[in-house]
């Protein structure tokens, strides 16, 4: 794998991250009135909107403004969180981690589940099973994942009683090491299987229509003419270049994840930036929400230049296009 | 579903009379099901006022369960829930119909001129659609309605200024593969002007594929209004099914009919329209793969 293409396709992100830091300026720009007012919040003291008029540089022209809004976000200072009482790129720190467990985990999860559902349809097309995946994606796609989630909550916790009902891990019990692992796993299972499956209906979906393409062509005609089994020619050969789109969407996915993991958040008392977020929107607290879809959208671009990286790692003609 | 916009084949465009498209959707059942929820939903919706009283009237008992009275219970503050539900259903269907309309106006018109023109029109238009694509459109929604007043407005002028980029995307593609047709030579060398060439020979060719996008669109619209009303950043004055669930959320021991049928109102609203988009492009595209699939 060639270092140029890696080097190019790092370079490409960086019109991404400008694009992200002018829509965000021109957002807060757009709103009348006074933006150091704004951002401080209707509650702000005269002097707190001044430190912000100072800190931001409201009162010089625009490109200045803009220069010293970049040079900020590039030193990792995104300003002082009102409703949490501490600099927003700390809070931000504390918190990312269970957001990150919580997607990382139904990244997992439906991507096992995505492949074998879209494997095991494409192996009979049209047939019931088929039939019922392309059901259940259909439905899959109309219900709000926080809707999902607060079902798993009804039915698994408060009537069957097998899962914790709320937060991270037990507060009750003082567990270290290996006890403190099985106990987050545990309270982590209904949150990230309920993510999983609000978005485990694209990959399925991508899954089988790739293969199902795959299966019309040429070389898989000859590998059933040498007289492999279909089982063979499905898993073996169709498979491997099914892929293909199978991570094309991974970049879609994360986006897609992360912003159905702070919704759900809400409904676990998972104490990721979910919370922070509905604490912010309450408050009115601008610069923490603003920090915070700076920092989920920088993620989403990184996630994006992986996803690139990866394809031309599986995809020997992607790097030289 | 965001990155594959190639340009798609068109089979003979299928336009004809209206009742002969709906023939050809109402004979699948999925178009049929997608069609009368639709309808119904859009009915419900346009007669809530008559259907069901003031959604914020707090004179019934609290917490009760559905029963003859109130058929989906009532809520912590003695709400009658079939009245908000059918309120509910009435905002979003105001908000997506709203946003729709903006977003495919902005997305035909940058896409057909991107298409048609091509060039630097083209790089300049495209560079705009990406800037717009590089936050994720539920996070740009709730940066928005953060700052700016909390109205049904400014909601749909959010979403609807956010949801034009993968429409713009298509129509650029499909603009593309038609310019250099040989009736679009034709109707040049006849003296026919750019926005007339657009207007009356570009986009009717587009249509089968936009209808397709404009409705998926539709239905994800849907979804990110009933997100934002959850995290409470919707009009506090309008009812809405997002913001029935949030308030689910503190009685989801003592009242499950409180989360359950705001819920399945969203997921009828956005089962009817992809059902129905589902069908449309198996009628108007039939040489193209299930939209959902890409």
């Amino acid at each position: 794998m060639g270092l140029g293409y890696v080097v190019r396709r790092v370079l490409g992100i960086v019109p991404a991250l400008f694009g992200v830091l002018i829509v965000t300026f021109v957002i807060v720009h757009a709103v009348p009135g006074d933006p150091a007012q704004l951002l401080a919040g209707e509650a702000a003291t005269p002097e707190r909107v001044e430190e912000i008029r100072r800190d931001l540089g409201l009162d010089r022209p625009l490109p200045d403004q803009f220069a010293t809004y970049v040079a900020k976000v590039a030193r990792g200072d995104l300003g002082f969180s009102t409703s949490q009482g501490r600099p927003v790129n700390t809070v931000i720190a504390e918190r990312i981690g269970p957001t990150l467990l919580l997607s990382g985990a139904a990244l997992c999860i439906s991507t096992v589940l995505g492949l074998l559902l879209g494997l095991l349809a494409a192996r009979r097309p049209f047939g019931r099973f088929d039939l019922s995946v392309n059901l259940a994606a259909l439905v899959g796609y109309a219900t709000p994942a926080f809707w999902l989630a607060q079902l798993a909550v009804l039915f698994f916790a408060v009537r069957l009683g097998l899962f914790p009902l709320l937060g991270y891990s037990d507060i009750r019990k003082e567990l270290s090491g290996l006890g403190h692992l099985v106990d987050v796993t545990f309270h982590l299972t209904l949150p990230a299987v309920v993510l999983a499956l609000s978005e485990v209906a694209l990959l399925s979906r991508v899954t089988r229509t790739g293969l199902l393409q795959e299966l019309g062509r040429d070389y898989v005609r000859t590998a059933r003419a040498k007289g492999l089994a279909d089982e063979q020619v499905l898993n073996r050969h169709a498979l491997r270049n099914a892929l293909l789109p199978v991570v094309t969407v991974l970049g879609t996915r994360v986006g897609f994840l992360v912003s159905g993991a702070v919704v759900i958040e809400a409904v676990f008392s998972w104490p990721g930036l979910g919370s922070v977020i509905v604490t912010a929107a309450q408050q009115a607290d601008r610069i923490t929400m603003l920090g915070l879809v700076l920092v989920v959208a920088f993620g989403v671009i990184v996630a994006n230049l992986f996803t690139d990286i990866l394809y031309g790692l599986v995809d020997p003609r992607v790097r030289h296009r | 579903m965001s990155d594959t916009a190639e340009p798609l084949v068109i089979a003979a465009p299928a336009r004809g009379h209206g009742h002969a498209l709906f023939r050809r959707v109402v004979r699948r059942p999925a178009g049929a099901v997608g069609l009368l929820l639709t309808v119904s939903v859009g009915l419900v919706s346009s007669f809530a006022p008559t259907l069901a009283a003031d959604p914020f009237l707090l004179d019934n008992p609290a917490l009760r369960p559905p029963s003859a009275d109130h058929r989906f219970g009532t809520d912590n503050l003695g709400r009658d829930l079939f009245n908000a539900v059918v309120h509910g259903m009435r905002t979003s269907l105001t908000v997506v119909v709203w946003v729709t309309f903006i977003s495919a106006v902005i997305g035909l018109a940058v896409g057909a001129t991107a298409g048609y023109r091509g060039g630097l029109v083209d790089r300049v238009l495209m560079r705009v659609t990406e800037l717009f694509q590089s936050i994720p459109r539920f996070f740009l929604a709730l940066l928005a309605m953060s700052l700016f007043e909390r109205t049904l407005r400014n909601l749909i002028l959010v979403l609807g200024l956010t949801s034009w980029t993968f429409l713009a995307r298509v129509v650029r593609a499909e603009t593309l593969s038609i310019r250099t047709r040989e009736y679009i030579e034709g109707a040049r060398a006849c003296g026919a002007g750019d926005v007339r060439i657009i207007w009356r020979h570009v986009l009717p060719n587009i249509l089968p594929t936009a209808t397709v996008v404009i409705s998926l669109g539709a239905s994800r619209v849907i979804l990110l209004e009933a997100g934002l009303a959850f995290l409470g950043l919707s009009d506090q004055d309008r009812m809405s099914l997002g913001f029935l669930i949030n308030n689910a959320q503190q009685f989801l021991q003592q009242a499950w009919w409180m989360s359950v049928f705001p819920g399945a109102a969203i997921v009828v609203v956005v089962l009817g329209i992809n059902l129905l988009a589902d069908t449309l492009n198996d009628v108007l595209n039939p040489l193209v793969q299930h939209v959902t699939d890409a």
